[in-house]
């Protein structure tokens, strides 16, 4: 490590800390107490959280909480980031290990001007996959929130007991298949002689088999699926809460259906919904399966690249790509929420 | 037929269930109708066949003489008070009170002064741009209020509004809707279990007990003239004393008991076997002093004494667990009485009401 430590570059090594520290921070602000490390401590004090817990309890609490963040979360990222600053061009040893490479920019300007050597200033091809993972990913997000909020909206308020479990293993069962397993399944369902096309066929409607995947539909469709359960779950909880007197009371004074919804039901709901869609949106962006297997020829999903640079070795650029996307995912979500009024705390009830 | 609410033997059944039993009545446009009675009586679903959000499964219900039939709640002239206000947590005061106006499409300048006009009814005169949770109880009922009258209803229904409120807020909240209801002239139909409320607020009261309107009348008739024995012992305090009619002409009659022969008035036709339960109220009871009277004298130990200002209770040993109620007011001297002694009551042969059996009979 002070063999490392003299060999660092200090102008690149402060750019890399505020870099780790901004990643830090928005992984603060994730978290839902918000709090400085002291405040949190004060605020364990204020709540006898070791009185009310026992010793023992709580030392689990603090070590399993505290492991949980550091291992899983903290430390992961914290060597991706500093991966992606090493330069990758220097070959590394068989295990990966960049760590004797200097310190260098160049992954992250690849990913904006590509190699330099191509026709044009900007590296438009993952630029183009970048924008269009994204864009891609609002509009399954809203497709998945068109497709879950009436289902929640039922189970929560017009349903009865019965009809909800029922409802909610329908749901769950499926998701007990495997990701990749579901995916296939989609392909065979979308194929050129799949179940849809057909009955396309058979019905008369089409002269011949419609390519799903080519068009990409068997990829939105996959996607939309793949994540409803975290779309209908928070939407449902929000909801269910809802005092069923005010769609009544809504109603009374007149109210047509779309009204009550807009008005009552969705600024009721509306930290449900956004909870909902913020795990829709990150986890569809971040997907790789769906993509891979659903997605036709021509598409890439963003993910795909990354996975691309890890398998052709260069680690250093797939994880500049990976941060950089997560990043913009945060920043995004963080955008749009503050459009719409929401608080992060909000996402946690 | 009338200009009003009529209910038309109106009965409805959830499954085997019968909430409401072919309920025949007729409310008058302006009049404050109050439905008493027990929880589970039915009279919330009487309540909610008039506002639309159930359907009676047999009869009709008419308003300003047009069958209701297939008009959902929102097409109704009817305004609905919840029992817990039902008021929009994220929405302004004003906005609460002008959501009837938004949903009919009318411009938020206009909507506001609307708004501001029921405020000032309300007593809230600016308070417009708080939020729901900034008020107390007592505003919030009144913003309940308001808001419904803002979609100017024919029919204003209240659904016990006033149970979630202390008992002070409560009493200075009856005289306050009467108010309102005599300023606004609209028809208020009340639920309620609390008979003091019934008998303080209304114009006419239907009592009603499983699903069944007993008895339909002012506060004055439903207390001192009550048909059935479940009115007589419902609203308001009484002393019943069970027995066989053993005497009976078309004034009154004369039931055989435990404390001996009881007289009172017969009302329903009562005829010479039939059970039946005599009502006296506790401050037609009096004690005996001097001359016995020649009839309705009781006997009996007693139990407690309370102290209430204005006037004494005095609880005597009855002829169930049930104690005779006895109120006398207070003369200044005292009931010079100890606890644990007998002594005599009686009451006036037309203070006291003797009633079939019905219902009652197990208690």
């Amino acid at each position: 490590m002070s063999d490392q430590l003299q060999n660092l570059d200090l102008p690149y090594f402060a750019i890399f800390l505020t870099f780790f520290l901004a990643v830090l921070s928005s992984l603060l602000v994730l978290a839902p107490t918000q709090r400085g490390i002291s405040a949190t401590w004060d605020y364990l004090k204020q709540v006898k959280f070791i009185e009310r817990n026992g010793i023992v309890v709580s030392t689990y609490i603090v070590i399993a909480v505290s492991l949980w963040v550091v291992v899983m979360i903290v430390a992961p990222q914290f060597f991706m980031v500093e991966l992606s600053f090493h330069d990758g061009t220097v070959a590394a040893d068989v295990n990966y290990d960049y760590s004797q490479t200097p310190y260098t920019f160049n992954n992250y300007s690849y990913v904006i001007f590509g190699s330099g050597s191509d026709d044009s200033y900007f590296n438009v091809l993952h630029l183009k996959v970048f924008l269009r993972t994204i864009i891609a990913s609002v509009c399954i997000t809203l497709l998945a929130f068109v497709l879950c909020y009436p289902i929640a909206y039922y189970m929560a308020q017009t349903a009865k007991g019965g009809t909800v479990r029922l409802l909610l293993i329908c749901l769950v069962l499926p998701f007990w298949v495997n990701e990749i397993l579901r995916a296939f399944a989609f392909r065979i369902l979308f194929g050129s002689s799949g179940v849809i096309n057909s009955v396309l066929i058979g019905s008369g409607i089409m002269d011949e088999p419609f390519d799903f995947i080519k068009a990409d539909i068997a990829m939105y469709a996959g996607l939309s699926y793949a994540y409803i359960l975290l779309m209908i779950f928070p939407i449902y909880n929000a909801i269910e809460s809802l005092d069923h007197n005010q769609i009544e009371a809504a109603r009374d004074l007149g109210s047509s259906w779309s009204r009550i919804h807009y008005r009552v039901v969705m600024p009721y709901a509306k930290p449900g919904i956004a909870s909902g869609c913020t795990m829709v949106f990150m986890l569809t962006a971040g997907a790789l399966a769906a993509p891979q297997i659903l997605g036709g020829p021509s598409s890439l999903w963003f993910t795909q690249i990354i996975t691309n640079w890890f398998n052709l070795g260069d680690w250093t650029r797939g994880s500049a790509y990976a941060f950089l996307f997560l990043l913009s995912c945060i920043v995004f979500v963080l955008t749009v929420m503050k459009y719409f009024k929401v608080n992060l705390g909000e996402l946690a009830k | 037929m009338s200009s009003g609410v009529d209910l038309e033997h109106v009965t409805i059944r959830f499954g085997d269930f019968t909430a409401v039993d072919d309920a025949n009545l007729s409310i008058k446009k302006g009049e404050f109708f109050s439905f008493l009675g027990p929880s589970g009586c039915g009279k919330t679903t009487i309540l909610r066949a008039v506002s639309g959000f159930n359907e009676p499964t047999e009869g009709t219900v008419r308003i300003n003489g047009n069958d209701m039939q297939g008009i959902g709640p929102n097409k109704r002239p009817t305004a609905l008070i919840f029992q817990n206000l039902a008021l929009f947590p994220l929405m302004s005061v004003a906005d609460n009170i002008a959501f009837g106006l938004e949903v009919e499409g009318i411009k938020y300048v206009e909507r506001r002064r609307r708004a501001e006009e029921l405020l000032d009814l309300i007593a809230l005169s600016g308070q417009g741009d708080k939020m729901v949770s900034e008020l107390s109880g007592g505003q919030k009922q009144r913003v309940a209020i308001a808001r419904a009258l803002a979609v100017e209803p024919e029919v204003l229904l209240l659904d016990e509004p006033l149970s979630a409120l202390d008992l002070k807020l409560r009493q200075h909240m009856r005289s306050e809707l009467r108010n309102i209801q005599q300023r606004v002239g609209i028809t208020f139909i009340y639920i309620t279990h609390d008979q003091g409320e019934a008998l303080t607020m209304s114009d006419r009261i239907a009592v009603m007990s499983a699903g069944l309107i007993e008895q339909v009348g002012d506060g004055s008739t439903i207390y001192n003239e009550p048909e059935t024995a479940f009115v007589a012992s419902f609203v308001g305090e009484n002393n019943p004393f069970f027995g066989k009619v053993i005497k009976a002409d078309e004034n009154y009659a004369q039931i055989q008991n435990k404390f001996g022969l009881l007289r009172g008035r017969n009302t329903q036709g009562l005829s010479e076997g039939d059970s039946a339960i005599l009502f006296v109220r506790p401050e037609a009871l009096s004690l005996v002093h001097g001359d016995e009277p020649s009839e309705n004298v009781i006997e009996s130990t007693i139990l407690s004494e309370e102290f209430e200002g204005h006037s004494i209770h005095i609880h005597l040993e009855g002829e169930t667990a049930k104690k005779i109620a006895l109120s006398i007011s207070n003369d200044g001297t005292g009931s010079k009485l100890q606890v644990g002694d007998t002594t005599k009551i009686c009451f006036d042969v037309d203070r006291a009401i003797v009633l079939p059996e019905g219902d009652l009979a197990d208690e």
